[in-house]
C-alpha cells in the first residue's frame, strides 16, 4: 500500500521529496537517465507524466516538455513499458500523472490493468474530479491502485471530506491559485490551510506548485508529508544538464 | 458530489480543482438569471438598444429562383453589432458579470469575431478585458486585432501547441485559475465544461425564438428544414432551439475543408475520423489520434476551424434529432460568391456552409417547401480572408502598392 510506504518513509525523515518528470522529454533514453539520478539522490516516490496535447493544468514549462516529447513522436504505449522499465530497475513508487483522455482513449479499465502489471502504484489525473471519477475509482480499486486526488486553496471543507472519502495513498495539496510553474510564497496562509487540509484526511498530505529550494522545503517539515518538486527540476536540467540534478536534489533536504 | 451538465453520453465539468469554486459560483448565478423572468427582459432590451434584435428574416427570392427547388430564407444575425451571433452571448455573459461584481474579463477567438465582440462588451460595461488568440490566427486576422485593441482590450499571441483555437482556450483556462475572484471568462461557444454548453446556448436561443415567431407572422407556418453552421456550435443552437420542438429538419454543416477524405478538415459528427474524448473540460467528439491526443484541423473558415463541438449537439447526432453534413472550402466560396451576386447580402466564410449545403438540397425540394438559412456572421469585414479566398488579382495588387506606401 502506498500510504503504508509513505508513514514507513517518515518515521526515518521529517519530509518526503516526490519529483516529476515529462516522460519522452527531452528523449526516453534521457528520462531514463532522469529518473536514475533523482533515485540516486534519494527521491522518495516520483510522477511520470504521459504527455498530452492539451495539458490544461500546466503552466509554460511542462507545457513546452509536453509538446516536445510529443513532437519527439512518443506514444502512450511506449510511456506504458517506460513506466514498467522504471518500476522494476528502481525501488521507490511511480505514480503516472497525466489527462483524463489519455486513460479514456485507452480504456479506463485496460489502462489501470497496465499500470498494476508494470508495477506502478498509483495515478494523479487533474482533470479529473471525483464527480467524474465513478468508472476509474472502480478500476483503480480492483487493481489496488491509489487515486491521487486534489485539494486546492479554493476548495471548501465540506468538499474536502468529501474528496478524502474517494482518495486513496495520499493527498496532493496544490499550494496556490494558478498552473505549475509559478513563484509561490511560502507564508503563515499556506501553513493555515495545510492544517485545513490535515483537519479533513487522515491520508498523508503533499504539497505542490512552486516548491523551489531548501528553504521552501523546510517551512513545510511539520506541516506536509510530501514535498513535490515539478517544474523547479525541469529548469534545471533545460539549464544545467541531468549531472546538475543530483546535487539539487540532495541539497533540498541537508 | 453528483455528475452535472450532461447530454445523454456527452457534456460534463472536467475541471482542475482549483477552478470547482468558480463554476459553482457560475453556475448559481446563472440559475438565478434564468429562473429571474426580468433577467431575459433586461436581455431582450440591451440586445434590442444596443446591437440589432430582433434581425430581420431576408425571403431570398433571387437564389430561390435559381434553383427551382425550396424557398430560400435567410435569418440575418450577420446584422449585430460586431457583424455576428457572437454578441448575444457576449452581452448575456456581460449581465451575469456584473451580477457576480467581477471586473475583468477574458476570452480565447479565433477568427477575431469572438474577440471584438468581448471587447466592445467590455468597453461598453467598463471591465478590463484580456483576449487570448492563437500566433497563426493573430497573423491572419490583422484587422480583428486592431478592432480589439483599439476597444480597450489587451490581445495576447498564444505561441504554444497549434497556435490556433484551442490553444487560445488553454491559455484561457491558465490565467482564469490564477485570476478568478476578479475575473470571468466569456467562453465563445457551445462547449466547454458545465454550464457553458448550456448557459451559451439558451444566450443564443434568442435567435431561434425570433425565427420561430417571425415565420409564424409573416408566412403563417414554420420553415421545413434549417441549416447552420457548427465551429463550436453556438450559432446552431441559437436557432434549432427554437424548433426542437417543432416537425422541422435541422441540418448542421461543419467544415469539410479540402475534402472528408482529406484528412484536412474540421468535421466532428459528419466524418468518421473524430471519436469521442475529454478535453478542455467536456465530453465530446473530437478529431483526436488512437492515444487521444489532438489533431491539427483546417478549414477555410477560422471560426469553424476546432477538434471539439458541443456536447449538445453530439448528444442531437446520436439521438438523430440534427443531422450533419458537411461543406468543402471549394463549395463555400462558389456559394459565398453565388448569394452575393444573387441577394447582395455577403456571408461569412463560416455561415457560407450553411449556405453552401442548402443550395445543394434545395433543388430536390418542391416549391412549397420551405428552407431557413442561418447567417451567422458578415462575410465583409473578414475582407482580407475573402479576398485570399477569391484569389483576387486587383486586391492583391491593392496591397502591394499599400505596402509600397509603408514603405516610403
Amino acid at each position: 500500500m502506498l500510504e503504508t510506504y509513505i508513514r514507513s518513509r517518515l518515521a526515518e525523515k521529517k519530509i518526503l521529496l516526490m519529483t516529476h518528470i515529462v516522460i519522452g522529454y527531452p528523449t526516453l533514453a534521457a528520462s531514463l537517465e532522469i529518473v536514475r539520478t533523482m533515485v540516486d539522490a534519494g527521491v522518495d516516490l516520483m510522477e511520470l507524466q504521459i504527455p498530452f496535447s492539451e495539458p490544461i493544468a500546466d503552466g509554460p514549462v511542462i507545457l513546452r516538455a509536453n509538446q516536445a516529447a510529443l513532437a519527439n513522436g512518443v506514444t502512450v504505449d511506449q510511456c506504458l513499458n517506460f513506466g514498467r522499465r522504471a518500476a522494476r530497475q528502481f525501488p521507490i513508487p511511480f505514480l503516472y500523472m497525466t489527462y483524463y483522455n489519455i486513460l479514456f482513449k485507452h480504456g479506463v479499465d485496460r489502462f489501470a490493468d497496465d499500470m498494476q502489471l508494470a508495477g506502478l502504484r498509483g495515478a494523479i489525473v487533474p482533470d479529473l474530479p471525483p464527480e467524474e471519477a465513478a468508472d476509474y475509482l472502480d478500476a483503480m480499486a480492483s487493481h489496488d491502485l491509489s487515486p491521487i486526488f486534489i485539494y486546492s486553496p479554493t476548495t471548501a471543507d465540506a468538499r474536502m471530506n468529501s474528496i478524502a472519502r474517494v482518495a486513496d495513498g495520499f493527498v496532493y495539496c496544490v499550494a496556490r491559485k494558478g498552473v505549475t510553474g509559478d513563484q509561490t510564497a511560502f507564508s503563515r496562509q499556506i501553513g493555515d490551510y495545510l492544517a485545513r487540509c490535515r483537519a479533513a484526511t487522515h491520508l498523508p498530505l503533499a504539497l505542490g506548485f512552486g516548491v523551489q529550494d531548501r528553504s521552501d522545503i523546510k517551512f513545510l517539515e511539520g506541516k506536509a508529508d510530501i514535498a513535490v518538486i515539478g517544474t523547479q527540476a525541469l529548469r534545471l536540467v533545460e539549464d544545467q544538464g541531468v549531472a546538475a540534478l543530483g546535487d539539487f536534489i540532495r541539497d533540498l533536504r541537508e | 458530489m453528483i455528475k452535472r451538465g450532461y447530454y445523454g453520453n456527452f457534456g460534463g465539468a472536467f475541471l482542475p480543482e482549483i477552478l470547482v469554486a468558480t463554476f459553482d459560483e457560475l453556475e448559481g448565478v446563472y440559475h438565478e438569471a434564468k429562473n429571474d423572468p426580468l433577467f431575459w427582459q433586461d436581455y431582450e432590451q440591451l440586445m434590442s438598444s444596443y446591437s440589432c434584435r430582433p434581425t430581420p428574416i431576408t425571403d431570398a427570392q433571387n437564389l430561390t429562383r435559381h434553383f427551382g427547388g425550396a424557398r430560400i430564407f435567410i435569418k440575418r444575425e450577420d446584422l449585430n453589432h460586431t457583424g455576428a451571433h457572437k454578441a448575444n452571448n457576449v452581452m448575456g455573459q456581460g449581465l451575469l458579470v456584473k451580477r457576480m461584481g467581477k471586473t475583468r474579463v477574458i476570452a480565447e477567438t479565433g477568427a477575431g469575431q469572438h474577440g471584438v465582440a468581448t471587447a466592445t462588451m467590455a468597453a461598453r460595461f467598463g471591465f478590463d478585458c484580456t483576449i487570448y488568440m492563437g500566433e497563426v490566427d493573430v497573423e491572419r486576422q490583422r484587422p480583428n486585432v486592431f478592432w480589439m485593441e483599439q476597444l480597450g482590450a489587451t490581445v495576447v499571441p498564444v505561441t504554444d501547441g497549434t497556435r490556433i483555437l484551442k490553444d487560445a482556450i488553454n491559455e484561457a483556462f491558465r490565467d482564469w485559475v490564477t485570476h478568478m475572484d476578479s475575473t470571468h471568462y466569456v467562453l465563445g461557444t457551445a462547449c466547454g465544461p458545465h454550464p457553458f454548453p448550456e448557459m451559451v446556448s439558451w444566450f443564443q436561443s434568442i435567435v431561434g425564438k425570433e425565427a420561430r415567431r417571425q415565420f409564424l407572422e409573416t408566412e403563417g407556418r414554420l420553415p421545413d428544414r434549417i441549416f447552420a453552421c457548427v465551429g463550436g456550435g453556438s450559432n446552431a443552437m441559437g436557432i434549432f432551439s427554437g424548433f426542437f420542438d417543432d416537425d422541422v429538419e435541422l441540418v448542421g454543416v461543419e467544415a469539410a475543408g479540402r475534402g472528408l477524405d482529406s484528412g484536412e478538415h474540421a468535421a466532428r459528427l459528419c466524418s468518421g475520423d473524430a471519436s469521442v474524448g475529454v478535453a478542455q473540460g467536456y465530453k465530446t467528439y473530437f478529431l483526436q489520434d488512437g492515444d487521444g491526443q489532438m489533431r491539427e484541423t483546417h478549414s477555410i473558415a477560422a471560426g469553424l476551424d476546432y477538434v471539439g463541438v458541443s456536447p449538445i449537439l453530439s448528444d442531437l447526432k446520436e439521438k438523430g434529432r440534427v443531422r450533419f453534413e458537411g461543406a468543402t472550402d471549394r463549395e463555400v466560396v462558389e456559394a459565398l460568391r453565388l448569394t452575393m451576386q444573387k441577394e447582395g447580402v455577403i456571408p461569412a466564410l463560416e455561415s457560407a456552409h450553411a449556405f453552401a449545403r442548402a443550395f445543394k438540397e434545395a433543388p430536390g425540394m418542391s416549391p412549397d417547401d420551405i428552407i431557413l438559412i442561418n447567417q451567422s456572421g458578415r462575410g465583409d469585414k473578414d475582407i482580407f480572408t475573402i479576398a485570399d479566398a477569391f484569389d483576387d488579382p486587383k486586391w492583391k495588387q491593392f496591397i502591394i502598392e499599400k505596402a509600397k506606401q509603408y514603405h516610403a
